[in-house]
């Protein structure tokens, strides 16, 4: 066993872990900060698979804009354990029997794929995550749709200023 | 590292999440389980990619940019879910001033 498949392994167990947690507990903010955890277990992930530029741009943007902006929200309204609503017995273990069962059909597919025995994902080799190709692509091929997402987050912007304001 | 492990690990983290939007009743942490889904995506794209490209490595050695585009997708979807989050969260502000509550049962006020 390397140190590849050691620390992917640590890595999955982290991420797992930590995904459970955020379902499970009754406190908000722990579950915002075990969401952080979750994304770094995955930005680990990323830099495992060489993609680098992901890497830090998911704990930027993720672990560090998004988690903040819910823990900010999550503050805002004073959310606690006391006042968490819950669910009645049956219908948590109504959701938790589909979702495991969603799981075990996709678990089932993934199993008799034949095609994808002995294909392998390359780790810690494979220059593609690095930031001088991702950008050749991003500004020849792609450009139209980088431009196009400037206008997504305008629109995104103007809307949540639109919903947040009083009226 | 067999693509396989990788997909069993966004199947596991996928259906965590979907078993939260199922389960839980706060709004905020159903938002989160999205999240969460979306990144189990985000990594099963870029270990394609990765697959990908060790499978052209295999046969030409000079297609070294083979598969990039998956990984610029995972850009693509962090974007999306920036700028969803924003109108998503402004959303359940305004729930949370109209109701003084964030359970999402409260959303069936809308049909009225």
């Amino acid at each position: 066993m390397n140190t590849t498949e050691i620390l992917f392994f640590f890595l999955s167990a982290l991420a797992i872990f930590s995904a459970i947690m955020v379902l499970i507990s009754k406190n908000p903010i722990h579950s915002v900060l075990w969401l952080v955890g979750v994304f770094f277990a995955i930005s680990g992930h990323y830099i495992l698979l060489n993609a680098q530029f992901l890497a830090i741009v998911n704990m930027i943007v993720y672990a560090g804009a998004i988690m903040v902006l819910f823990l900010f929200v999550v503050m805002l309204m004073n959310l606690n354990a006391e006042t968490e609503p819950q669910k009645n017995l049956w219908m948590k273990l109504a959701g938790v029997i589909s979702g495991g069962c969603l799981l075990m059909v996709f678990v089932s597919l993934v199993r008799q794929a034949t095609d994808l025995n002995a294909k392998k994902a390359m780790t810690t080799t494979g220059d593609i995550g690095l930031i001088k190709n991702l950008g050749k692509l991003l500004f020849n091929e792609y450009v139209v749709p980088f431009e196009i997402t400037s206008v997504l987050f305008l629109s995104a912007m103007i809307g949540a200023i639109v919903i947040g304001k009083k009226e | 590292m067999p693509i396989q492990y990788y997909i069993y690990l966004s199947l596991v983290l996928f259906s965590i999440g979907i078993i939260g939007v199922l389960t839980r009743r706060n709004a905020i942490i159903v938002f989160m389980c999205i999240e969460l889904m979306l990144n189990s995506v985000n990594l099963l794209l870029v270990a394609f990619s990765k697959m990908h490209l060790a499978f052209a490595m295999a046969n030409d050695k000079l297609a070294t940019t083979v598969g990039t585009d998956g990984q610029l997708f995972v850009f693509f979807i962090m974007v999306v879910a920036a700028a969803e989050v924003s109108v998503g969260l402004a959303i359940i502000v305004m729930l949370y001033r109209n109701t003084h509550s964030v359970d999402i049962n409260f959303l069936n006020r809308l049909k009225n």
